[in-house]
């Protein structure tokens, strides 16, 4: 997983609540057995016309933001299907960081482990970027978020911020504490299956 | 200390407790399925890692497999890919999979409990969302992505946050119990907490009202905690829980000590906290239909497709939302629900596919004949449910009213094999998420009970069930 320290980009602003899983990647495009190629396919059906031609209201068209790796979103992005080939399809497509009052669970998760860094921000904050042209810069060692118009500091776990900046194998991780497993599989008395 | 039943789960399941809200849990059950598992085998190969607990992992093929003639190869290559890469894995890594030709074959939460792999007290995990169905035995249990997919394979464990608990009081009786679903309970809550109203929590149903519904009944209810943005949603198992697991396939040898155990056990204490509580009472609820595009855009049978600041209540972003999903459903506000016509119906899915499902739409179907604008079609949600469905003959009944009856899968639930919606058709169907495309692009869907759906699929527009004689 690549590293993740600093960047710096005007964001894209998808101003739309509760955009599920099912819109960042339809499933058309889950029939992949490798990770890389979704990005031509992100937000497919909110992205191209039926006949394929881009849409030119739809601010992933919009060559202005062309090149940018930071996506604003609004509250409750990435809800339903646990899919990881959302994640995959925005880091494809060059974002590495989501912006957002609240984010759903799994996806949450999925983007950490993707090296995708989704932060949140208060109503306020998040309003503010999304009037905002200005180029953003994350730091993720310092955990700022900072522009012309805003400067201000984020949570992160400190476990996700060290995968990310030191671009880890969570399993490598886990894997460290396999005497701590195998411990608890010995005790463990509810698991066994018949066959 | 006194515990809920979530924080007992997770205690005793905790190999690793990082102090901060953060543990190591162990995972007594891993189900994977087609679509959300290639690249996990594919991260174990690169690494050189095995499978830690092959006899605790087991494997179905459901999101993509078609529904009908299963004599037939996979005319979707990519599919075909997909299903092949299952089967080559599941054979290198030493899983048991339940192919497409297996009896035990149908959707990983259906088979699940169906086989005694789910057991109560336990954790569970599946690259799906949905696995939250699982909930209904006293397990917890939680949809993962695909990287977590394999950190289980490799591990057995996985990392995660501590999830706030979330008690849901469903209270009072419902009057018609067959007109009035757990569809119906859960829509009702969803539309009141959002559709991120239970973000970062576990819910644990309880009340009177959850107590006395089945056990395929309480799976519906908790198969939808995720579209209340709850990761798992789980009811404290009781004597129904036990006797349906009792005598399963893959139950321990040792079941019925076990039971003593979990009886004494899986409760949450009398005087347990939970971080957040809500209540509905179903005395009063009518049979729900959703009219937008998240499964919280819902509303009685009775009412009206609402204006977006009705349904906003002040909240601008909730206002545009609710605007775009009315433009993508081509509904007009005041719209009767009753008025809505149908172009498609589907039975099906994890929520709602199991025997007690189809024999309920059954009785409304029986004898009767699917409109002729309709197209109508039930696709059990496993071969077991198949098998026992045509054993007392609900196959007919459906086929002899018009309805398409089908191999078992996620189907359109979905769209990711050949049952898809084409653009602009209206479906009333008993699955999960009405999002924009989800059962095929440019589709429309609204999510009602099987018995709503039915009904449907009769008159060619939704129609209130507590009309009809269920009896």
């Amino acid at each position: 997983m690549e590293p993740f320290r600093r960047i710096h980009s005007i964001a894209i602003p998808l101003d739309k609540i509760n955009v599920d899983t099912d819109q960042i990647i339809p499933k058309q495009f889950l029939k992949l057995i490798q990770k890389t190629g979704f990005g031509q396919y992100l937000f497919y059906d909110w992205r191209y016309d039926k006949d394929g031609t881009p849409r030119k209201d739809f601010v992933l068209n919009d060559p202005r933001y062309k090149g940018s790796v930071i996506l604003l979103a609004r509250n409750n992005f990435g809800c339903g299907s646990s899919r990881e080939h959302a994640a995959w399809a925005l880091l494809d497509f060059g974002f590495r960081a989501i912006i957002s009052t609240s984010f759903a669970d799994i996806f949450y998760n999925n983007c950490f482990k993707n090296g995708i860094l989704p932060i949140t921000v208060d109503e306020q904050a998040l309003q503010k970027l999304f009037e905002s042209k200005s180029e953003i810069e994350i730091d993720l060692e310092k955990q700022t978020i900072k522009n012309d118009d805003v400067n201000l500091s984020f949570h992160i776990e400190p476990y996700w911020k060290k995968i990310l900046l030191e671009g880890l194998d969570d399993i490598a991780v886990t894997l460290k504490y396999n005497d701590s497993i195998s411990k608890y599989e010995k005790k463990q008395v509810s698991n066994p299956r018949s066959s | 200390m006194t515990k809920t039943l979530i924080e007992k789960i997770w205690d005793a399941h905790t190999v690793i407790d990082e102090g901060n809200g953060r543990s190591l849990l162990y995972v007594d059950r891993h189900m994977i399925h087609e679509v959300t598992s290639p690249q996990a085998f594919d991260g174990l190969r690169a690494n050189k890692r095995k499978v830690r607990r092959t006899d605790l992992t087991f494997a179905t093929m459901d999101h993509n497999v078609p529904t009908n003639n299963r004599s037939l190869p996979i005319v979707d290559q990519t599919s075909a890919m997909q299903v092949k890469a299952l089967e080559r894995n599941c054979k290198e890594f030493g899983i048991e999979l339940f192919d497409i030709n297996s009896p035990n074959q149908g959707i990983v939460h259906v088979i699940g409990p169906e086989l005694g792999i789910t057991l109560p007290g336990s954790t569970i995990v599946c690259g799906d969302s949905h696995t939250s169905t699982h909930g209904a035995f006293g397990a917890l249990a939680f949809g993962i992505g695909t990287s977590d997919v394999e950190h289980v394979l490799a591990t057995q464990c996985i990392w995660m946050e501590k999830p706030k608990t979330f008690e849901i009081r469903v209270e009072g009786k419902r009057r018609n119990s067959h007109a009035i679903t757990a569809k119906d309970i859960i829509l009702s809550i969803i539309k009141q907490i959002g559709t991120a109203g239970g973000t970062g929590t576990a819910f644990e149903y309880r009340g009177e009202a959850i107590s006395e519904l089945s056990m395929e009944q309480r799976m519906t209810i908790c198969n939808m905690s995720i579209e209340g943005g709850a990761r798992a949603g789980l009811i404290a198992p009781d004597e129904k829980t036990f006797d349906y697991l009792r005598g399963r396939r893959y139950i321990p040898e040792n079941y019925d000590n076990l039971v003593g155990d979990w009886k004494e056990n899986l409760k949450t204490d009398g005087n347990a906290r939970f971080d957040k509580s809500f209540t509905l009472h179903v005395d009063d609820i009518a049979p729900q239909v959703s009219w937008g595009t998240n499964p919280a855009m819902t509303i009685d049978v009775t009412g009206r497709v609402p204006f977006p600041d009705e349904y906003a209540k002040g909240n601008v972003e909730e206002e545009k939302a609710a605007a775009k999903a009315l433009q993508y459903m081509d509904l007009k506000p005041g719209t009767l629900v009753t008025e809505i016509e149908l172009n498609r119906v589907f039975i099906g899915s994890c929520t709602n596919s199991r025997l007690e499902d189809l024999a309920e739409a059954a009785k409304i179907v029986k004898g009767k004949t699917v409109s002729s604008k309709i197209r109508a079609m039930v696709v059990p949600g496993s071969q077991h449910v198949k098998k026992q469905a045509e054993e007392i003959g609900l196959d007919r009944i459906f086929k002899d009213a018009g309805f398409e009856w089908r191999e078992s899968g996620c189907s359109m639930c979905l769209g990711m094999n050949p049952d898809i919606l084409s653009a602009g058709e209206r479906c009333a169907s008993t699955s999960n998420r009405n999002f924009e495309g989800r059962q095929g692009s440019g589709g429309r869907t609204h999510l009602v009970s099987p018995v709503m759906a039915a009904a449907a699929a009769i008159a060619g527009h939704f129609v209130d069930v507590r009309d009809l004689d269920l009896n």
